[in-house]
């Protein structure tokens, strides 16, 4: 049931505040410096560089624990994003980080399998994940992140998340 | 990751855990290198709010945990006696098996199972108080440069 005339406005400030609400419910993305571009509903994950991200001092390049913590941000946020979308559009679910019990729970990491292609060079990055999967219980994402060109990835991800049930 | 050459183990050692200090995430996240050497290497971390995934329950980010056992699995293999230059990771798969309480340090231990002239396996377990039960286990394969 999409109103064609809702205000543009209105339909932005609602998808780009409960996006904002999601990930700013998360410290440990906050602390890295994790922030999503969205259009329409599909997101991008950008980690700005920042020193304290650097793995190997002598490259240098990005902490290898750092790629897989990006990775597994974006997969459980565009996992949530994906599974939410209907009642964070209906406005039942309207998570702002100021206000915990309004965040919805987030689905749990069971397992992360991640490819390191190249080394992560001290620059930006950036992430999509793809769910290939989603069930009731269990999902199964795939996550590619990139730096200079998308189709040289730095490193990609697969990973199996349990679903909790919210509201 | 690179380390100079030295064939004396005390030294090697020596020298893999003044390279893991002087890395910046590993300063970031505060860690400690508890145990290095022989292939083996245990390193730990302290509780952080900013480190939480989960406001409601405290519960450390499954990221930071990832971050932690690298590290711990790369200096398990700079440590390995077939003495590699340098490493990298080339993949690592971690299963999350349960939370880590929040306030305890989680500790990483990391063993070199396998080596061989180009690449080294490795197993690590991460564990709060309760080391009986661990919180992550993984499993990785990494470069050794000659």
């Amino acid at each position: 049931m999409v109103d064609r005339n809702e205000p543009l406005s209105q339909i932005k400030s609602r998808r780009d505040s409960a996006l904002a609400g999601l990930v700013g419910g998360v410290p440990y993305a906050n602390w890295l410096g994790i922030r999503f571009d969205r259009r329409g509903d599909e997101l991008t994950a950008v980690l700005p560089f920042d020193e304290k991200l650097i793995g190997n001092p002598l490259l240098p390049a990005l902490h290898g624990g750092v790629t897989a913590a990006f990775l597994e941000v974006t997969a459980i946020i565009e996992l949530a994003w994906t599974a939410l979308w209907e009642d964070l559009e209906s406005g039942r679910i309207t998570p702002d980080a100021a206000v915990p019990d309004s965040l919805p729970r987030l689905p749990k990491t069971i397992d992360l399998t991640v490819d390191y292609l190249r080394s992560g060079l001290p620059r930006d990055a950036y992430a999509r994940a793809r769910v290939v999967r989603s069930g009731r219980r269990y999902a199964s994402v795939q996550v590619e992140a990139w730096q200079d060109n998308r189709s040289r990835l730095f490193a990609q991800a697969t990973g199996h998340f349990l679903m909790r049930q919210n509201g | 990751m690179t380390t100079e050459t030295a064939h004396d183990p005390e030294a090697r050692a020596r020298l893999a855990r003044e390279f893991f200090e002087s890395i910046p995430h590993v300063q970031a996240l505060n860690m400690r290198i508890d145990e290095l050497g022989k292939g083996r290497a245990v390193f730990s971390m302290p509780w952080a709010e900013h480190l939480v995934g989960d406001p409601r329950s405290g519960v450390i980010h499954g990221g930071v945990v990832s971050a932690l056992m690298d590290s711990c699995c790369g200096a398990a293999v700079l440590s390995h006696p077939s003495n590699p230059q340098s490493t990298a990771t080339i993949d690592l798969r971690i299963d999350y098996m349960r939370p880590a309480v929040p306030g305890q340090r989680i500790t990483a231990r990391a063993e070199c199972y396998h080596m061989t002239r180009s690449v080294a396996f490795v197993r690590a377990f991460a564990m709060d108080d309760d080391a009986e039960n661990p919180v992550a286990a993984a499993t990785g394969a990494f470069t050794v440069g000659r």
